[in-house]
Order: structure tokens, then C-alpha cells, then sequence
């Protein structure tokens, strides 16, 4: 490492949103030649901010960035390639319609004409240099998760990119494919790139970075040469205090049978199989998490148990204290309710399909119960009263139930949600990616809120992404693999590894086969 | 690296937060009036009169005497009713273009009757026939792309603009059919001398009627909107059709029952026109207040009681325009172009409505530690 | 049958020319993700500045002086910047100031047709006519010029060659428009824009320029078709309304030809048939009859409407952002 030159300073920093918020404040970094910078923090903690004002999605307020020693100034990300930087965003900037070649070569100024397949020659070169496989005349909407990053990267490879910026690149992979991925890292730090990677995965920050930068709530905290410092350290200086990361799990009192599925397929509204013999039961005061790579049938799953989904074989059973079953397949969630099934669900879009961003509070709280009564006007003082309860109960950050719900972070609109979801006592919980985008605070309030109701009884299901969130909350884990299930174990003794192996691939076995 | 500072973009353009609602409304009002005062100085240029002459004619063009005051008051009550109808739909985001259209037949279902029953039976029962067929008719026609939007969602866009034009040919055919007299390719007054099917004045005065008739309207539509199950579900429906069937809105259900209203309160206003107004049924009878009524609900983000004030500026402009054409000679056009860049105004403000514009600030000269 | 295909194919044509020149058009401002519905508008402007420029050259050198380029390059010149302008304020109102695309579009044909009649209306009234429409017989003339050679090709001269150069200027644009689109760097960078901007935006691609650019170039396009309108189809005349609904049948055809600039060639001409189809349908005894059939385009623009709503082939969809402002920040 040149310690001499960095590649990349960033000097006083701040970038603001609004009167305020500031995302960034007074931040100060240094990127070298040839190393791997880790940029750890919490959600909401900066990074990506930081980190677009580099790709020149946002302009700072203040401060200087300096690329090899120069001033410059990114205005928008077309500067950013001339200065050799290019991110990888979280959300992928791809166009679905066009092919991998296409997109690669979108927006550069190349001489002559539009050559598709001189680029895609020049893609395969790079492609081989590093490791990727990547088909440039697959079109993108035909890709999976792992396969559109690869293009991601290969497009910013092809544009010359000295140092590459990767957004949380490993959320959506498996192990094993964040292990490819790691690899295909460590060559092109060979090749003399430099690399950000932000993340908030403590082992994978110890594995692949050379140096870590912490950031909190905007604030540059410190920075650790990685091989001199431990996952304990790290952690105290994200969050700024030591917190507990252990996850209660109480003893399941009673368990019943509650809902159970029998060789349950579905097929998407184009023909391809989401779910395929899906077979399980999930028991009153338990947790079952359900892992699995994003867009693995998960979706599909919760949406057919809610009635929102169309099933083409099998059974979906609600069991009464009784005994008695009744079939949830071909009904609608109005339909579930008059049943008396008091069925709950969280799920993974929150303002698009659970709550609507644009009603407020006590508006969002009718969505449930706007029904009730002959009359034909609404009732708004209970789902009024409801919502003051629950941002009493839940401590959520407001400044009145009056407030569209689109105003609100990330950790309130949850809050709200689940709020609004456990408040009909239910017998069902479903939830899908409950802590996506939350902080370490407001995450442990949602397990604390999903553990109370395991406790009253209420037979949870927890589709999740953080295996280690899911190895410690769970009782049960059912593993989905391509829409099928690749295993169910129990969640005390289920190992990462194991769970690792079984997602990609049903029933596990071994990685290097 | 050919970057240098002086590229720095001189200002930014950022999301607001909130507006408080007086700013909200003051700037808007800043819109209408220099809409309006860029209308002066057009009409100055065209005509060379001094700008405040120019405002006197519109204004006397609206409200000069006790019948123009009426025919405003008429005029804003059509489109103030179009516009209602329209409002539900677009609360749940269908952009229902077809208030021509719906208007259209419903004058053809009041005019129906009218022709071939007038005279025949008691005129309260006639009247109350061409009420029902009017509304029939209008919903009908709103139905048709409705369904369509429901069940493979057909862009309604262009469906309820098209079904304007089938409308309009079906009232041409009919107007043949019914000429009267034979080859003067028009219907003429209906029922002149019996007066059958014609709305019954109050007093003095041949549209309080339609006037009052369009005030209790905007009431019942604010109510339905504001506080029923079904506005409730309109709105959830428009905002977001996921969250709508994730708690259990039968989505095309909804779709449908709104559009019927809409297209019957077409239907409505187009009996209105008919028996209560023209007494005639032509093929311009509803003259473009289809799409003027999107903009009278839209300016006023779809409140009944804002849309009172935007249907009176949109009638006033038109009124007045038409005066200044009528003193100086112009055509009667002037006014979709006076309108034309009102609206632009209006539309144009909601930028400021949300989003502000940030001047750079200068960097920080003194550099801590460079 | 060859008499009536001699009659009924040209009278298609130059139908359907001013639907094509529309369809070109919005097919390009929608490519960007800007849906103009003020197409109708900008071709009434388009028609009523090449009438003005028109005009006032003919009435101030005589029919006999003028010379034919000066006869075109006038009122071309005046159609092009008058639709550049609505253009103009469109991409204001809707890329810059981030308004709601359906309706500005709509206040821009309200707009567009004001001017056009308004216009249309004081220039009669400058020549006292005595019919209610401006006549420009010489430009018209230049105009309608054919081809020299299309008199001796007997029915091929007819059908492919009988048009005024304008109609080719059309065909010719839709070929070049589909081939920009599909083979060049532009086209790709402009499909994206339309697509997904945010995407574009972090390939470097000026979302801003490009939906300004192609918008103003898609409403000068379709301005030619008011102007092909009035000058050689209606052989100069210009009459208030005339125009009609053509904008909006434009605006259908994109649906219709599936965002394929290609495909609209065919698809006006068909659609300028079925305008004129009510001449040639038997009426018999009831008159009436011909106004339903004149209803026939919009029906059959309804059919389209529903067969392409159930066609769910990926690519046949529109472009993604289409109807949508961009704004870098929003996040």
C-alpha cells in the first residue's frame, strides 16, 4: 500500500437534507491504491450518502473531494466515471428491457457507432480476466439477483474504474456466492483497484477489508487496519455503546397446530413455479423463520397464507383450538376475516402495500377496520384512539397522528405497521423482512414485539434475511431453495453454516461439490 | 483531470419537508395572479387598451348585469357538476377523459324521451324518464372502459377519450334522424310550444334550478369522498392498489362502482343541459367541458368546495374573454388561449408547492487543514 | 376493384400522413418518458404558423411572384419553431418544473387549439372572406407537387407516387426514427432515459437534455402534420377545427404500433383508410347511417386499445418511467 499517495481524499464533508436532517457532518477519508476499505455503520448512519456524493448523485454542502491529489468536483455521475469512480448501487441501475451488453455500454462515448459486439467481446475479455461469467445478450429482466450485480460490476470495470464503490453488495447473496464475489474482489485488488465496500456485516468486514472506516449517525468515527482489530471493537464503535447482541427466545408454552400447508405450488402470472410442493406446520407459540435467498418463493408464500395470492395445488388448513380445519385456499383476506381467522401480516413493502404512504396515521389504522358497522360512513374515533395508543405503546418518533406515514423513518413506519397488525390479537402472525432497513434500537423493539406475541400464543411466521437474527429468534427454521423446501431444523441447534448450505441447495450436503 | 471548481452548479433543487397550508394557498394565489396579469398585457397588446380596461370588460363580461350574472352562475354550475363527477375517478387515479362523452349521452337519454314521449304523458313523469335514462345512458358509457380497466387494464386514458368521439358520431346520427324541420341538420328547440319535459323554473328564474341541483351535489360528493366507507376505499384504491387488496378492497369492484357514479353524475348534468338549459340536443352542446372539468378537479386536488373557486375562475376567464372578443372584435378562441396560460401558471406553481431551489453557498474559503 | 383501390389508396395516404407524422412524434416524446398528450394542440399550432408565414407572404408579393422554395421554406420554418415552442413549454412544465404529465398535456391542448382557431379566425377576418377559412392556393400548390414522372407510371404512379414531398418526409422520418432508436447510441440512451432514468442518470446520461431534446423534437414532428394538414391535404385551406381529432387518434396509434416508429408507416395509412371509409360504405336510403360509420376509427382504436392490453409480452410494454418526472434527489 502507497501510504504516501491516496487515490481518494474526502475532506470536511457535510451534506444536508433538508433544514434538519444532516446526513453527512464534517466527514474526512482517505482511499489508498490497492486497498479494500470497509465503510461500516448502521442503516441511517451515512454511508450511502457519502458515498453517492462520490458516484455524484448528490453534491455536498460543504467540503473538498480530492482525486489523486486534485480538486475536483462531481457534479453528476458522468464526472465520477472520468475520475475513474464508479459504485455499485444497492438497488441495481440496470434497464430491464435492454440486454447486459447494452447496458454496460449505456451512457459512454465511445468512437464510432453503436457496436454491440465489439463491447461484447470486450466484456468476455474482462469477464475472463477476473472470474465472471456474464452473458451479454441475456437480457436483464431474465437475471437473477447474483447475475445483475455481476453486470453491475462488469459495467464498471469496462468503464475504466480504478476504484470501485459496492452498496451492500452481499444482502442478496447466498454464502457461497458472496464467497465468489469476495474472490473476484480480492483479484481486481491484485490488479491494483481500489475498493469501498459498505456494509454492516461485521465477519465480512473482517474477511475481505484491509481497512475499516467507521461512520455514526453521519459522524466519521475512527478508522482500524482490519488485521488489528475484533468484531467486539468494531461493533462498540458502530453503535457507540456495547450492546448485548443476544436475541431472547422463550420456551414455546402449549404448542398447537395452527396452519398447515400441504404440497402447496404456485406459478408467477408468466408460468414459472414459485412454489413447488411446499409442505409444513406452523404451531401456536412458535417462531418459524423461514430462510432462503431473496425471491425464493418467500413472497409467494406469506401472500397465499394472507389470501392475496392465487394457489394452483394443495391446502392451506387454519386448525382451531378444536381441531376442526378450514381452508384458507380461494379466499380472500375479507373473506379470511369473516371467517373469524384473525390472521395478521406484516408485509415486506411497507408503504406500498402495508400501510399507504400518503394517510396518516389514524387513517393507516382504519385500513383494518374501516369495515366494521352497518352505517355507511366510517368510524374515525377508535382508529383514531388506536393510533395515539400505539404511538404511546410503541414509542413512536411523530410529531402527531395526523402525520402522513410517508414522513416518517423507516424504524416509525414498521412500528406502526406492526402496531396496527398485532392490535386485532391475532392467532397468525406473518412477517416478512420485519427489520429491513431499521436500526439496531427499533429492531430489537420489533423481536421484543414478535417474542410478546409468541408468548400470547400466536403462531409466528418470520420470513428474515439476517441468518444470525434467524439462528437466535427461531424455533423452528424452514429453508427454501428454488420454491421448494430444502429442510426444516430446529432453530437451537441449526449451525450458519448448515442453513448456508441449504439454501443453496435443497436438503444441504456439501459446499464444494 | 479537466474538473475544476468553477463548474460547481450555481444552485439546487431540493424536496420541501412541508409547506404550512397559508403558504401553500399563497402561492397559488401568486400563480392565478400573474397568470392573470400575463393574460392583461396579451389582451393589452392585442386590442392597445390600457390594461385596467382590460379586466373591467372580463369582469363586466361575467357579473355586468343580473343576467350575465346568471348565465356565469349557469355556466359554473355545468362545469362545477362535470367536474364533480370526474373527481371520485381521478381520486382513484383513472383518468376518466370521457366527460364528454358521458355528458353526451346523457343529454341523449333526456333528449330521447323528450322527442318521442313529449306530450304523450304527464310531464312530471316525463321528466322523471329522461332523468333516469339520462343517468342510465351516462353510466353506461362510463361502465364500458371501466370494465375493460378492471379486468385487463385497458388504458383509460385513451379509451374514455374515444368512446368522446364514438358519443359525439352517435348524437350526429340521431340528430339526423331527428331533424327538425326536415334538412335543416339540427333538432331546434324540442317541445317549444308545450314546453314538455322541460325543468320548471323557480320563480323568475330558468336555472336556479340546475344551480341548486349542482349546490346539493357538491355537498353529497364532499360527504361521499370525505367521510363514507366508499371514499375511503376510492382513496386507498388510488393511492395504492396493493395495499387495497392486501386489506381485502375488491379492487375492480371499486373501480367499477366509482366510474358508474361518475359517468351518472355525467349523465346528470347532461339532463340538465337538456331539459333544464338548451332544450336542445346538439353535437357541441357539451363544448369541451370534459376535459376543462379535469382541470377544475385537479387544480383543486379534487376538493368539491376548492373546486367551486376553480370552476368560477376557469367560467369567469372564459366569459370574459368572450366579452373583450365580442367589444374588440376578436374571436371567440381568445379565451382557450387566456385559459391556456392560466393553467400553465397553476400547474407550473405546484413545483413551489413542493420543492425548493437552494443557491449554492460559496466553499468554505479557509481550509482547517490543507 | 383496381378503380376503387386507385381511389381509395391515396385518399388513405394522405389520411394517414398527418396521423404518421403525429405517431413519429409522440412515439419519440414518449421513448424519453414524457407522455404529451397536447399532441393535438402542437399539430393546430404546427398548422396555423405555416398558415401565418404563409399567408403573409402571399398576400405581400402576389400568388404570381413567389417562388416555390421561398413557398415552403416559410411556412416550414414557421411550423417548425411555433410546435418547438409548445414543445418548449411542455418540457418546462413537466421535465423542469416537474409537473403532472396528463394535464399539462391536456391545458397544452386547449392551449394549441386556441391558438389555432384564434388565429385562423382573425386572418379571416383580415381577408373579409366569405367562407370561414383562409385559402392559400400557391403555397398550397408547391406543396401538392409531385413527383414529374408519377403521371406516366400509370396505377404504381398512383399509389406510391402521387404525393406531395411532404408525405415522404414522413415515411422517410418514421424509417429514421426507427432506426436511431434501435441501432444507435442516442437510441439507446434515449430508451433508457424513458425506461428507468435514475438508471440513466448513473450511466452519465443527461436525463434532462434528452427528455427536452427528444419532447421538442417529437412536437416538431408532429407540428409537420398539422402543417401537411392544412397545406396539402387540405390543398392550403385553412377552416377552423378542420383538424379535428387526429392528434389524439396520433397519440393511439403509438399504442397501437407498440412504440415502434416502424410499424406506424403502415399503421396511419391503415387508420387514414378507415377515416375515409364512411365515403365508400352504402348508405343506401338512411343518411344517418354515415355518421355512425364515421365513428368507426375511434371504435377500432377502442379494439386496439383492449387486444394490446392483453398482449403481456415484455418488451411490447411502454417505456417504464412513462408518465413519470424524474427527480435525482427523491429517494
Amino acid at each position: 500500500m502507497d501510504q504516501q499517495s491516496p487515490i481518494l481524499e474526502l475532506k470536511h464533508i457535510t451534506k444536508r437534507f433538508g433544514d434538519k436532517v444532516v446526513a453527512n457532518d464534517d466527514v474526512s477519508l482517505n482511499v489508498y491504491k490497492g486497498e479494500i476499505l470497509a465503510l461500516l455503520g448502521e442503516n441511517g448512519s451515512g454511508k450511502t450518502t457519502l458515498m453517492n456524493m462520490l458516484s455524484g448523485i448528490y453534491f455536498p454542502d460543504e467540503g473538498e473531494i480530492y482525486v489523486n491529489g486534485n480538486l475536483v468536483s462531481i457534479r453528476d455521475p458522468k464526472d465520477a466515471f472520468d475520475l475513474g469512480i464508479g459504485m455499485i448501487h444497492q438497488h441495481f441501475k440496470l434497464v430491464d428491457v435492454l440486454t447486459a451488453a447494452e447496458n454496460i455500454i449505456l451512457g459512454l462515448k465511445e468512437k464510432g457507432g453503436l457496436n454491440v459486439k465489439a463491447a461484447a467481446e470486450r466484456i468476455t475479455e474482462i469477464c475472463q480476466k477476473y472470474g465472471f461469467e456474464v452473458d451479454p445478450y441475456q437480457k436483464i429482466y431474465e437475471m437473477s439477483v447474483s447475475q445483475k450485480q455481476t453486470v453491475e460490476i462488469v459495467k464498471v470495470l469496462y468503464r475504466g474504474a480504478d476504484l470501485l464503490i459496492l452498496d451492500e453488495p452481499t444482502a442478496v447473496l447466498t454464502p457461497q456466492e458472496t464467497d465468489k464475489l469476495f474472490a473476484v474482489l480480492r483479484n481486481m485488488k491484485a490488479d491494483g483497484k481500489s475498493i469501498i465496500i459498505i456494509t454492516h456485516k461485521l465477519h465480512e468486514v473482517l474477511d475481505i477489508s484491509d481497512r475499516v472506516a467507521i461512520l455514526r449517525k453521519g459522524q466519521y468515527i475512527c478508522d482500524y487496519e482490519t488485521k488489528n482489530v475484533t468484531a467486539q471493537e468494531l461493533t462498540d464503535a458502530m453503535v457507540g455503546h456495547a450492546v448485548t447482541l443476544n436475541i431472547d427466545r422463550p420456551e414455546p408454552v402449549d404448542p398447537k397446530e395452527r396452519i398447515r400447508i400441504k404440497d402447496l405450488t404456485i406459478r408467477s402470472m408468466d408460468g414459472v413455479v414459485r412454489l413447488n410442493h411446499v409442505s409444513f406446520t406452523a404451531r401456536s407459540g412458535e417462531i418459524l423463520g423461514i430462510a432462503g435467498i431473496a425471491g425464493n418463493g418467500q413472497k409467494e408464500l406469506l401472500e397465499a397464507i394472507a389470501g392475496l395470492q392465487p394457489v394452483e395445488t394443495g391446502s392451506i388448513a387454519y386448525v382451531n383450538d378444536d381441531g376442526s380445519e378450514e381452508e384458507l385456499i380461494g379466499k380472500d383476506p375479507l373473506k379470511i376475516a369473516e371467517m373469524g381467522v384473525s390472521l395478521s401480516f406484516v408485509p415486506e413493502d411497507r408503504l406500498g402495500m402495508g400501510l399507504v404512504g400518503n394517510m396518516d396515521l389514524s387513517e393507516n389504522m382504519m385500513l383494518r377496520s374501516f369495515r366494521k358497522g352497518k352505517s355507511i360512513f366510517t368510524d374515525r374515533k377508535s382508529p383514531h384512539a388506536l393510533a395515539e395508543h400505539v404511538v404511546q405503546e410503541l414509542e413512536v418518533n411523530t410529531p402527531s397522528v395526523e402525520t402522513p406515514v410517508r414522513k416518517l423513518s423507516g424504524g416509525n413506519v414498521q412500528k406502526v405497521l406492526v402496531g396496527r397488525e398485532i392490535s386485532s390479537a391475532p392467532t397468525v402472525l406473518l412477517t416478512a423482512y420485519a427489520v429491513r432497513g431499521l436500526d439496531i434500537n427499533s429492531s430489537y423493539t420489533i423481536y421484543d414485539l414478535i417474542n410478546r406475541q409468541k408468548k400470547a400464543g400466536v403462531a409466528v411466521i418470520y420470513v428474515g434475511e439476517d441468518l444470525d437474527v434467524l439462528l437466535e429468534l427461531s424455533d423452528k427454521i424452514l429453508v427454501l431453495c428454488g420454491g421448494e423446501v430444502s429442510g426444516i431444523i430446529d432453530g437451537r441447534t441449526a449451525t450458519k453454516n448448515e442453513v448456508g448450505l441449504m439454501m443453496t441447495k435443497i436438503g444441504g450436503g456439501k459446499a464444494d461439490e | 483531470m479537466n474538473n475544476t471548481l468553477s463548474k460547481v452548479p450555481l444552485f439546487h433543487i431540493t424536496r420541501r419537508k412541508e409547506l404550512p397550508w397559508y403558504r401553500a394557498w399563497l402561492i397559488r394565489v401568486i400563480a392565478v395572479i400573474m397568470g392573470l396579469i400575463l393574460c392583461g398585457i396579451i389582451t393589452m397588446l392585442l386590442v392597445k387598451i390600457n390594461p385596467l380596461d382590460v379586466y373591467k370588460t372580463m369582469l363586466s363580461g361575467a357579473f355586468g348585469t343580473s343576467r350575465r350574472i346568471w348565465v356565469t352562475a349557469q355556466n359554473m354550475a355545468i362545469l362545477l357538476g362535470i367536474s364533480l363527477a370526474l373527481a371520485p375517478a381521478f381520486r382513484m387515479r383513472f383518468w376518466n377523459l370521457g366527460g364528454d362523452g358521458q355528458t353526451l349521452m346523457g343529454c341523449l337519454g333526456a333528449t330521447a324521451p323528450m322527442i318521442l314521449l313529449g306530450g304523450k304523458i304527464p310531464n312530471i313523469i316525463l321528466i322523471l324518464i329522461m332523468l333516469i335514462c339520462a343517468v342510465l345512458a351516462g353510466a353506461i358509457w362510463a361502465l364500458i372502459p371501466a370494465a375493460f380497466k378492471a379486468k385487463w387494464n385497458t388504458n383509460e386514458t385513451l379509451f374514455t377519450l374515444m368512446m368522446n368521439y364514438v358519443a359525439t358520431q352517435i348524437i350526429a346520427y340521431f340528430i339526423v334522424v331527428w331533424e327538425n324541420p326536415k334538412g335543416a341538420s339540427q333538432i331546434g328547440i324540442i317541445n317549444a310550444n308545450t314546453m314538455a319535459g322541460w325543468l320548471p323554473r323557480i320563480g323568475n328564474n330558468q336555472y336556479l334550478l340546475n344551480i341548486l341541483i349542482i349546490i346539493v351535489l357538491t355537498v353529497v360528493i364532499y360527504i361521499y369522498m370525505r367521510y363514507t366507507k366508499h371514499g375511503y376505499e376510492i382513496s386507498v384504491v388510488g393511492e395504492s392498489e396493493a395495499t387495497a387488496r392486501y386489506v381485502g378492497i375488491k379492487v375492480r369492484r371499486v373501480i367499477i362502482r366509482t366510474m358508474l357514479l361518475s359517468g351518472a353524475i355525467c349523465g346528470l348534468v347532461g339532463f340538465l343541459l337538456v331539459s333544464g338549459t338548451s332544450h336542445t340536443m346538439t353535437t357541441t352542446i357539451v363544448d369541451g367541458r370534459g376535459f376543462t372539468g379535469v382541470m377544475v378537479a385537479w387544480l383543486a386536488k379534487f376538493n368539491p368546495f376548492f373546486m367551486i373557486l376553480t370552476s368560477l375562475l376557469l367560467v369567469f376567464l372564459s366569459r370574459g374573454a368572450s366579452e373583450i372578443s365580442t367589444i374588440y372584435g376578436l374571436n371567440d378562441s381568445f379565451g382557450s388561449i387566456l385559459a391556456g396560460i392560466l393553467l400553465f401558471f397553476i400547474i407550473g406553481c405546484e413545483f413551489f408547492l413542493n420543492y425548493q431551489i437552494a443557491l449554492k453557498k460559496t466553499r468554505k474559503e479557509v481550509k482547517i487543514d490543507a | 376493384m383496381l378503380k376503387f383501390l386507385l381511389s381509395f389508396i391515396p385518399r388513405a395516404v394522405t389520411q394517414g400522413i398527418p396521423l404518421m407524422f403525429g405517431c413519429v412524434g409522440e412515439t419519440i416524446t414518449e421513448k424519453s418518458g414524457n407522455l404529451n398528450l397536447g399532441t393535438a394542440g402542437i399539430m393546430y399550432v404546427g398548422g396555423i404558423c405555416g398558415v401565418i408565414g404563409s399567408f403573409f407572404y402571399e398576400t405581400k408579393v402576389g400568388a404570381q411572384n413567389m417562388t416555390a422554395f421561398l413557398g415552403i421554406a416559410i411556412p416550414l420554418v414557421c411550423c417548425l419553431v411555433g410546435s418547438l415552442l409548445m414543445g418548449l413549454i411542455y418540457c418546462f412544465l413537466t421535465v423542469t418544473l416537474r409537473a403532472n404529465q396528463n394535464v399539462t398535456g391536456l391545458a397544452m391542448t386547449t392551449f394549441g387549439i386556441g391558438i389555432g382557431n384564434f388565429f385562423g379566425g382573425s386572418l379571416i377576418k383580415i381577408t373579409n372572406s366569405e367562407v370561414p377559412s383562409i385559402v392559400l392556393n400557391q403555397t398550397g400548390k408547391f406543396f401538392k407537387t409531385q413527383l414529374p414522372f408519377a403521371k406516366g407510371l400509370g396505377w404504381f404512379g398512383t399509389i406510391f407516387c402521387s404525393y406531395g414531398f411532404l408525405a415522404y418526409v414522413a415515411i422517410i422520418l418514421a424509417i429514421i426514427a426507427a432506426v436511431i432508436l434501435s441501432r444507435t447510441r442516442t437510441g439507446l440512451s434515449l430508451r433508457a432515459v424513458g425506461e428507468n432514468p435514475g438508471t440513466a442518470d448513473a450511466a452519465g446520461i443527461n436525463v434532462t437534455r434528452y427528455k427536452y431534446f427528444a419532447t421538442c423534437l417529437g412536437a416538431m414532428i408532429s407540428g409537420l402534420g398539422g402543417l401537411y394538414f392544412v397545406m396539402d391535404y387540405s390543398s392550403g385551406i385553412w377552416a377552423n377545427d378542420a383538424f379535428g381529432d387526429r392528434g389524439w387518434l396520433a397519440i393511439a396509434l403509438v399504442i397501437f404500433t407498440i412504440w415502434r416508429p416502424g410499424h406506424s408507416i403502415w399503421a396511419s395509412i391503415l387508420f387514414g383508410g378507415l377515416y375515409i371509409l364512411h365515403i365508400f360504405l352504402p348508405t343506401g336510403t338512411e343518411l344517418a347511417v354515415k355518421e355512425l360509420y364515421k365513428g368507426i376509427p375511434y371504435v377500432v382504436t377502442i379494439i386496439v386499445l383492449i387486444i394490446t392490453s392483453l398482449r403481456n409480452k415484455r418488451e411490447n410494454q411502454p417505456p417504464g418511467s412513462l408518465g413519470l418526472s424524474y427527480f435525482r434527489e427523491d429517494r
